[in-house]
């Protein structure tokens, strides 16, 4: 076990799958020269057939990795969220629907990394996350790690894995470092939330770059005798609902931080499975500290006004308290 | 018409265009009957899906598009299925879940029919990039319209077989008209082949109603792929013999074709023309080609009665085939 960086993280994932499978190759815009970091070293260890620096053509690129993933290999493509609307055809109508359309006929062992850059300056086309879009499209695995171990693990998971499954890497949490198995046997298994921190007194569920705003809050938050349950989901779909649910029978308040825009957003299912399965169980009602149902702004008093924060958690679990 | 493709290989494209006129023909008679919805009708276009397959190996893949009844049969596809498909029944390829547009067969190396145009055409550039990785011999072909050679997705993935060098056939059925529109208002150069300069690979106009010329053009594109010489564009001047779908002239009066265009075309119907050329060659003789027709429509009749004795999918179907393993959608 050592202390690694979550972008690290990300790439001993991809490296030791890379090395296990010689089925598995990377493709996307720079991964040779890795200029989004996770992919550092692996051109030089793994070469040109297995590292493919691909022309800037989402719809054509998307579409072969299905296409090579139907035959056997098991492609790991790497994009930014707001690059994956350029090749959403491919995404839903090949990746996600092949093998329900042909009743189970097609096996497409594919991940799309999306790396999910917001919050620093990049504006409206450069800072999406879009992972509720694609739990609303079904056929795919929507996996959201939130700690780099998990970032390890669950990309080892998801190479593994037999379905499509799109990995959205927070920009926000690349930097970040924890402890990171070394055991190339080390996987985190899909539809297993985490709970991060034990409480009795209000849940909060945490996605993706929310994770560290939740784990904080609750440490401001037991300074008042606040016990905070934070559990990080980790995959969307599957969705690890009997954690969820379990919590909120013990609690019996909730709190979903979720750095997708508001609307139809990964906190709005989560509260809506809660509210048809354990509104009983609830003694305030659901809170959601989602992003601003806005286009990210570019000027940065505009843009920090968007995104979950510590603060906005605390806020919310104060009203659930009452 | 002159060829020294042998014998079997001729009984076989002869057999395999007469399954494909007659099954299209039986789906007419089903959905005048009201046992089927409107579908896309492959008749007039048979030569190029089988003089196209005829060239290829059973290890080769193909995908297609929303007009695909012809593909899988053309690759050997077995009808039983294909016809359960498309009634929706759980004996079809894909248990009754995709239909007329998505009747794919991965048994016989289909990739997937695709009903959004010209989607499936990057997939095949992908098969074909895992033929290049694992250095295997195998190729793809991939089956779009004149209407889809105008999607980015075309495109994009021409681009990218050139530039990664890729075992892959790309077979223009350019049939004139997407739905109403004619190619000549939508293209800007006066071939589809034309643009194979634009990616650096060969482009070859075939005349889409004779089989043999398919066969010889594809084959060659397909010797040139597994020597590693990379992508061919084939455009496959072509023409489809019915509306866009049945159903369509019922609600839409449409003069887009004049009748004497239509005549000119169904006067070079690919299966007279193959069955001419064969029997003026001495290959065969007319009464072998009729024996070929009839154990064709045979085998479609016993189809249509293996789909309609087919159960529909039963409800614990529905979620079935979402993933890999079962797991709860939600």
């Amino acid at each position: 076990m050592a202390e690694k960086m979550f972008m690290q993280a990300l790439g001993m994932g991809i490296s030791e799958e890379m090395r296990a499978d010689p089925k598995v190759f990377l493709m996307g815009e720079d991964v040779r020269a890795s200029v989004y970091g996770a992919a550092t070293g692996l051109h030089d260890e793994f070469g040109d057939d297995r590292v493919l620096n691909t022309p800037l053509s989402e719809n054509g690129f998307f579409g072969a990795a299905v296409g090579a993933a139907a035959v056997g290999m098991r492609p790991v493509v790497e994009t930014l969220t707001s690059f994956m609307w350029v090749g959403m055809d491919q995404l839903v109508s090949q990746a996600a629907k092949m093998r329900y359309m042909f009743g189970g006929q097609a096996t497409l062992p594919v991940v799309f990394r999306a790396v999910m850059y917001y919050g620093g300056g990049s504006a409206a086309h450069h800072s999406d996350r879009s992972y509720p879009v694609f739990m609303n499209i079904g056929g795919l695995k929507v996996v959201a790690p939130g700690t780099p171990a998990d970032a390890k693990g669950l990309m080892k998971t998801a190479i593994r894995d037999n379905d499509p499954v799109i990995m959205f890497e927070d920009g926000t949490l690349l930097g970040t470092r924890g402890e990171v198995p070394d055991d190339p046997d080390f996987t985190v298994p899909f539809g297993v939330a985490n709970i991060l921190r034990p409480g009795t007194d209000v849940t909060v569920v945490a996605i993706a770059g929310s994770v560290p705003h939740a784990v904080a809050a609750a440490e401001e938050m037991a300074k008042e005798d606040v016990s905070v349950e934070v559990i990080d989901p980790r995959t969307l779909v599957p969705l690890d609902k009997e954690t969820i649910l379990n919590s909120v029978g013990k609690t019996g308040r909730l709190v979903v931080a979720d750095p997708a825009a508001k609307v139809c957003s990964a906190a709005s299912e989560i509260m809506s499975i809660v509210g048809e399965e354990a509104f009983w169980d609830l003694q305030a009602p659901m809170q959601k500290v989602a992003s601003k149902q806005v286009h990210i702004p570019f000027a940065q008093s505009l843009e920090k006004l968007v995104y979950p924060t510590r603060d906005g958690i605390i806020e919310a679990i104060k009203k659930t308290l009452g | 018409m002159t060829t020294n493709i042998s014998k079997d290989l001729l009984l076989l494209m002869l057999e395999r265009m007469w399954r494909i006129r007659h099954f299209e023909l039986k789906l007419t008679e089903m959905y005048n009957a009201g046992e089927i919805g409107g579908v896309h009708l492959y008749i007039g276009e048979e030569a190029v899906a089988v003089g196209a397959c005829a060239a290829m190996k059973d290890s080769d893949y193909i995908a297609g598009n929303h007009r695909s009844h012809g593909h899988p049969i053309a690759k050997g596809a077995n009808l039983n299925k294909a016809m359960a498909e498309i009634l929706g029944r759980i004996d079809g390829y894909c248990k009754g879940k995709g239909g007329s547009m998505h009747l794919a067969d991965f048994s016989v190396g289909i990739l997937g029919e695709s009903g959004i145009v010209a989607s499936s055409v990057p997939v095949a550039t992908g098969a074909a990039l895992a033929s290049k990785l694992q250095g295997e011999d195998f190729v793809s072909a991939v089956f779009f319209g004149d209407g889809a050679s105008n999607q980015g997705a075309c495109h994009e993935a021409m681009n990218l077989a050139s530039v990664w060098n890729l075992p892959v056939i790309f077979i223009c059925e350019n049939n004139q008209y997407a739905v109403t529109t004619s190619y000549r208002d939508t293209v800007a150069v006066e071939h589809i082949s034309d643009r194979a300069q634009a990616y650096n690979m060969p482009g070859v106009l075939v005349d889409g109603q004779d089989a043999i010329a398919m066969y010889e053009a594809t084959a060659e594109a397909v010797q040139r792929a597994r020597n590693g010489e990379g992508p061919t564009l084939i455009e496959a001047l072509t023409y489809r013999f019915e509306e866009h779908s049945l159903g369509l002239e019922k609600i839409r009066k449409s003069e887009y074709r004049e009748d004497n265009e239509i005549a000119e075309w169904r006067r070079r119907d690919p299966l007279d023309l193959l069955t001419k050329s064969m029997v003026e060659s001495g290959t065969v003789t007319q009464a072998e080609c009729d024996a070929i027709s009839a154990a064709a429509h045979a085998a479609v009749e016993e189809a249509a009665e293996f789909a309609r004795n087919s159960p529909v999918p039963d409800e614990s179907e529905l979620y079935k085939d979402m993933f890999f393993s079962e797991m709860p959608v939600v």
